[in-house]
């Protein structure tokens, strides 16, 4: 097992954003997540990269906890050098990309794994150009982020995470910001680290998308797992009337 | 007196002109970030202390600062202030452009959205690499106009220096053009003032210039 979440609990003042959530993903899982928006599905990324901090609940990582609960039934993490370690398994592919605007795609890629990961510059540039390779941009390696479509931005930004060779890759929304022709080359290289057997949580609303990769699909509503299942049954023989009425707007 | 001479003497007081201009900026450039950072503070005294120092500095005259810097040991401790004169001429300098520079910081680094440091907090960069290696150079960038603003109003700023009777040029262009009753020092001087900010404005662009790379 990769990452477990168990009764996560996580609340902005007094709104229960999410309530009692558990699910986890194994290795070469690509789970998508779908619901309607404000049910939660970032809140659930962002406590799960440590970029929210959860109320209580239990996260793991590799069988390593990270978040444990307290007889008082609140959440402790465990030490900021821990939590570091714990770091290393997982990379986030952010809505908007967020690349760093005054490095090249090249170094956008290369950066961290020298200067976070100390690993020897000429392996990580081979490595990194292998990467943009995939994503079909080693012609824009020199390039910065201002002179690249959205859909070449949302690529580097893949390259730039599967550089530090996480053992899971979470994605928020990673074709919302795009003009609708570009969703394709995006939903593309996922589709193929998806063959690769890259472990994966896609929180999107392209639903042919997430029906055609997915080996699980989990709907969520109001900050809990109303239904989830394999794509086929979820999508094709749907048991709860809220993930009907849900994929019925979708439907047009 | 000669044409030349009259340079000559000014020659000198515009050394301790730019000697005031370089020191400032050295001083106060670092400082700006320092008051940033208290400004910026998790706790609330520090930042409000922090805002009423901005707001003395931005809203009282730098020539009664100056005289503050100077006369304040002599008459609130009773201090022998010679000698002094040049440093509580840096001193206010420095303290007042400090706190105008700390607010371009703020500005700069608040316009910087929050997924930059989302992503490097992803990527597993430090807090130090984080600040030094992705926000701080895109902060540069953001302020470089107001700085270059700012810089060009040091230039000019300088002459109130002769607040504190210090002959720097401006002071000695005045005594000059009283005892020759002779107008060239101010031209003599406008020229200086000019030119030091057209080298000023030169140096800024080509920086500009230089980080054109992105946007
Ligand atoms: N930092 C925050 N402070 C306060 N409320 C927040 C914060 N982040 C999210 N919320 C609230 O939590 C709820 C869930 O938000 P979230 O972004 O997780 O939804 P979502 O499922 O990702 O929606 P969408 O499909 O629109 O992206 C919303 O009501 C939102 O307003
Ligand atoms: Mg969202």
């Amino acid at each position: 097992m990769i990452l477990q979440m168990n009764s996560i609990q996580k609340s902005f003042g007094g709104l229960e954003v999410l309530k009692d959530i558990s699910f986890h993903v194994d290795e070469g899982e690509v789970v998508s997540i779908i619901g309607p928006s404000g049910s939660g599905k970032s809140t659930l990324l962002r406590c799960a990269t440590f970029l929210e901090k959860i109320d209580a609940g239990e996260i793991r990582y590799m069988d390593k906890a990270a978040v444990t609960t307290n007889e008082a039934g609140r959440a402790e993490y465990v030490s900021h050098s821990e939590l570091a370690k714990v770091k290393n398994y997982f990379g986030l592919v952010f809505q908007n990309f967020n690349l760093f605007p005054h490095y090249s795609v090249l170094k956008n890629v290369m950066d961290a794994p020298v200067s976070v990961q100390k690993r020897p510059k000429e392996e990580v540039r081979q490595e990194a150009m292998e990467l943009l390779r995939k994503m079909d941009l080693e012609n824009r390696a020199d390039a910065y982020p201002c002179q690249l479509s959205g859909g070449q931005q949302q690529r580097v930004a893949i390259a730039r995470a599967l550089a530090l060779k996480p053992n899971i890759l979470f994605f928020d929304e990673p074709t919302s910001a795009l003009d609708p022709e570009l969703t394709g080359e995006v939903l593309k290289v996922i589709r193929q680290l998806a063959d690769e057997k890259m472990t994966m949580v896609v929180v999107t609303h392209e639903m042919p998308f997430a029906r055609a990769v997915s080996s699980r699909v989990i709907f969520m509503d109001k900050g809990v797992i109303v239904e989830q299942g394999d794509p086929e049954s979820l999508f094709g023989d749907t048991q709860e009337e809220r993930t009907r009425q849900f994929l019925r707007n979708y439907q047009r | 007196m000669t044409f030349s001479t009259m340079l000559a003497t000014m020659g000198e007081g515009m050394l301790r002109t730019c000697l005031i201009f370089f020191l400032t900026l050295l001083f106060s450039l670092p400082l700006g970030m320092v008051v940033m950072f208290l400004r910026r503070s998790r706790f609330t005294l520090v930042r409000e202390i922090t805002k009423i120092y901005i707001a003395i500095m931005r809203g009282t005259p730098l020539m009664l600062q100056l005289l503050m810097w100077y006369f304040g040991p002599y008459y609130l401790f009773g201090m022998s202030i010679r000698g002094y004169r040049f440093p509580a001429i840096i001193i206010g300098f420095a303290v007042n452009y400090s706190a105008y520079f700390a607010e371009i910081y703020r500005g700069g680094i608040e316009s910087i959205p929050r997924g930059q440091y989302e992503a490097a907090e992803i990527l597993g960069y430090s807090k130090a690499q984080t600040f030094f290696k992705i926000i701080l150079p895109q902060v540069i960038k953001v302020i470089l106009p107001s700085v270059t603003n700012e810089i060009i109003t040091l230039v000019k700023d300088t002459s109130l220096a002769f607040t504190l009777a210090y002959n720097e040029m401006f002071s000695l262009a005045k005594q000059i053009a009283a005892s020759q009753t002779s107008f060239t020092p101010f031209i003599i001087a406008g020229v200086f003032y000019f030119v030091a900010n057209y080298a000023v404005a030169f140096v800024m662009e080509r920086i500009e210039k230089a980080l054109d790379y992105y946007h």
